[in-house]
């Protein structure tokens, strides 16, 4: 070893970096061990089928997969923004997110702003276990406990209604009303869930703010739109933003579960047209452009939104 | 003067915040309620009287017919499989993965964590996912269901912080006492954050015992559907075949709403006691990546 150092420095040094980094690698090998499940899974459950997008590109036949298909180009593409079809998916999938953007973001905000004024702690701790509760419901009992609860018949709203001499309403068949119940039943099932983190940010908020607000002479109205609102607005854009990349991607179970032959003209999606076309009647190279198409702006969405909010001087989410 | 003018509209203030969330509360308390009372009213008095919410006779009748009804039994075992199974591989896969990302010297550490968060902006799609469990020859087995959902990026990454916000000091000195990298994983680091384990051991159940989508997707055989499916069966399907098919076996009111709370209780009753963990947990690392 001494004598290598004092013969050729040069080699001796390339040969303990190679050692340092040969080292650096052999002391990561368990963690690699241990990261390899979960890569395989990410591997296999989620890139493969991205690069099996190129169906898409394809007449897919199963028979001959994927080497034996023809290559079409770009006509699955053509045939989607041609097809009757794609403007009533469009409209429903961006005005139910649309709904979901202004009514539905907003509302776990309003409960969050709202427990964090509270000052009794067990009434806190009771309204945030109580309004947790609907998050732990599948979207088949909420869809179920909808249906038997407004049941045309005898279900108890319309007995109520017609109790009080009012015209019963036909809730779950009547397509006037399935965008409302889409997201009134979100704002049920996952506004006290989503507000666990506005809460969270509201607790790190600093309290000399507030007895700043205070010696100023703010009442409780001005401390929430001066202190508070500012405070947590980061939160607020980055999740805001977050929720933009899902504008397509608007909950396939919930809507599947509420659709039916009756409604289908309002609540007919990308997602559930997928898994009719696709999965039912085996249409895949077209399904899969459908769903690039849905992805890509998804992606397009999430990307300009993150770039205007960080040109406005916010911090986006990457 | 000035003094009592804030007060009045402070007042005004506090009778706002709690009058909307006491409405809240009824708003999701009420439909909670209308179940529980209406599982136990006789269908006589379901369809005879008019608005009610409680029965004026009580009975258990739908939860005795249910206890005997063998696709609910079924489905339930179903369900518990899907939901034991299903949970130890999330959190086993979840928090292997999490750790060993945790470790910042660890070489190719970017590129593993910018694949995990790319997953989460960018999918395949339906299909392709669907035609790769295929490929695999998983249909119709609940491999499908584990392997397609094993883990859930957002929890990994959460819990990726969770580990690297311990002290490393605790590491080194196990190292210098001679632990190995899984004896310290175990040992040290799980015991550690069990807070976060049970959390995402919750979040995780909750995704498998509500599981439907998938059990459509890729169960074929109706012996194998969990309780969702039946679910949908019981409450979604019977109510808008009603008139096309008169034939279909059509459940009382009382047992659709007593399948829905014996459902729904194994989570109910649990959650109130892992609120205070995910109270805080979830602030950590979770709105940024």
């Amino acid at each position: 070893m001494q004598q290598q150092r004092f013969s050729n420095p040069v080699l001796f040094v390339k040969n303990r970096i190679k050692q340092a980094s040969w080292t650096h690698w052999k002391r990561g090998i368990p963690l690699y061990v241990m990261i390899l499940p979960g890569l395989l899974y990410f591997l296999i459950f989620r890139y493969l089928p991205m690069g099996g997008i190129i169906i898409a590109f394809q007449d897919f036949n199963p028979f001959s997969g994927h080497s034996g298909s023809e290559w079409v180009g770009l006509a699955q593409f053509e045939r989607l923004f041609s097809d009757v079809d794609f403007w009533p998916l469009l409209k429903n999938t961006l005005l139910l997110s649309a709904l979901n953007l202004f009514l539905f973001f907003p509302a776990p905000i309003a409960l969050a702003l709202a427990i964090n004024e509270v000052r009794l702690r067990w009434f806190r701790k009771a309204v945030q276990t109580a309004l947790y509760m609907p998050h732990f419901l599948s979207w088949v009992v909420v869809v179920g406990m909808t249906i038997t609860l407004f049941a045309t018949q005898d279900g108890t709203v319309n007995k109520l209604l017609a109790s009080l001499g009012l015209n019963r309403i036909e809730v779950m068949t009547d397509p006037a009303y399935f965008r409302y119940v889409y997201v009134l039943q979100n704002i049920w099932k996952e506004a006290g869930w989503n507000a666990i983190i506005f809460l969270a940010a509201l607790a790190a908020v600093n309290p000399a703010l507030y007895e700043a607000g205070v010696m100023d002479g703010a009442s409780r109205w001005q401390l929430i739109w001066h202190v508070t609102l500012p405070a947590i607005r980061s939160t607020i854009i980055v999740l805001f933003i977050l929720r933009l990349g899902d504008v397509l991607d608007i909950g396939f179970e919930h809507i599947y579960l509420l659709q039916n032959s009756l409604n289908l003209q309002v609540s007919d999606v990308f997602d559930t047209y997928v898994y009719r076309t696709g999965v039912l009647q085996g249409e895949f190279s077209y399904t899969t452009a459908v769903g690039l198409f849905k992805s890509v702006v998804g992606l397009i969405l999430i990307a300009s939104s993150n770039y205007l909010f960080r040109k406005f001087g916010e911090e986006g989410v990457y | 003067m000035k003094a009592l003018r804030y007060r009045g509209s402070d007042l005004l203030f506090v009778v706002c915040v709690y009058s909307f969330l006491l409405l809240s509360l009824l708003v999701v308390g009420l439909p909670f309620f209308y179940v529980i009372t209406s599982s136990f009213t006789t269908e006589h008095e379901y369809l005879s009287r008019g608005f009610f919410l409680i029965p004026r006779e009580w009975t258990i009748e739908a939860y005795g017919y249910l206890l005997h009804n063998r696709n609910f039994l079924q489905a339930f075992e179903n369900s518990i499989m899907i939901t034991f199974f299903g949970t130890l591989i999330n959190i086993v896969l979840t928090s292997l993965m999490a750790y060993g990302l945790s470790k910042s010297w660890l070489k190719g550490r970017r590129l593993l964590n910018f694949m995990v968060l790319f997953s989460m902006i960018f999918a395949g799609g339906l299909i392709p996912t669907y035609l790769v469990t295929r490929e695999l020859g998983l249909l119709n087995s609940y491999w499908a269901l584990f392997l397609n959902s094993a883990i859930a990026p957002f929890n990994l990454i959460v819990m990726r912080s969770f580990f690297q916000a311990i002290p490393t000091e605790l590491e080194e000195a196990a190292k210098i006492d001679g632990s190995s990298e899984y004896r310290i994983f175990v040992q040290i680091m799980l015991p550690l954050s069990l807070p976060a384990l049970a959390t995402f051991t919750l979040f995780y159940a909750v995704f498998n015992w509500n599981t439907y989508f998938y059990a459509i997707l890729f169960l074929n055989n109706s012996s194998d559907w969990p309780l969702q499916v039946f679910l949908r069966q019981m409450l979604i399907e019977s109510d808008q075949s009603m008139e096309a098919d008169a034939g279909m076996f059509q459940y009382t009111p009382a047992v659709k709403m007593a399948a829905v709370l014996v459902s729904s209780a194994p989570l109910l009753v649990v959650y109130p006691f892992l609120q205070k963990y995910f109270n805080k947990g979830m602030l950590l690392g979770s709105v940024k990546g």
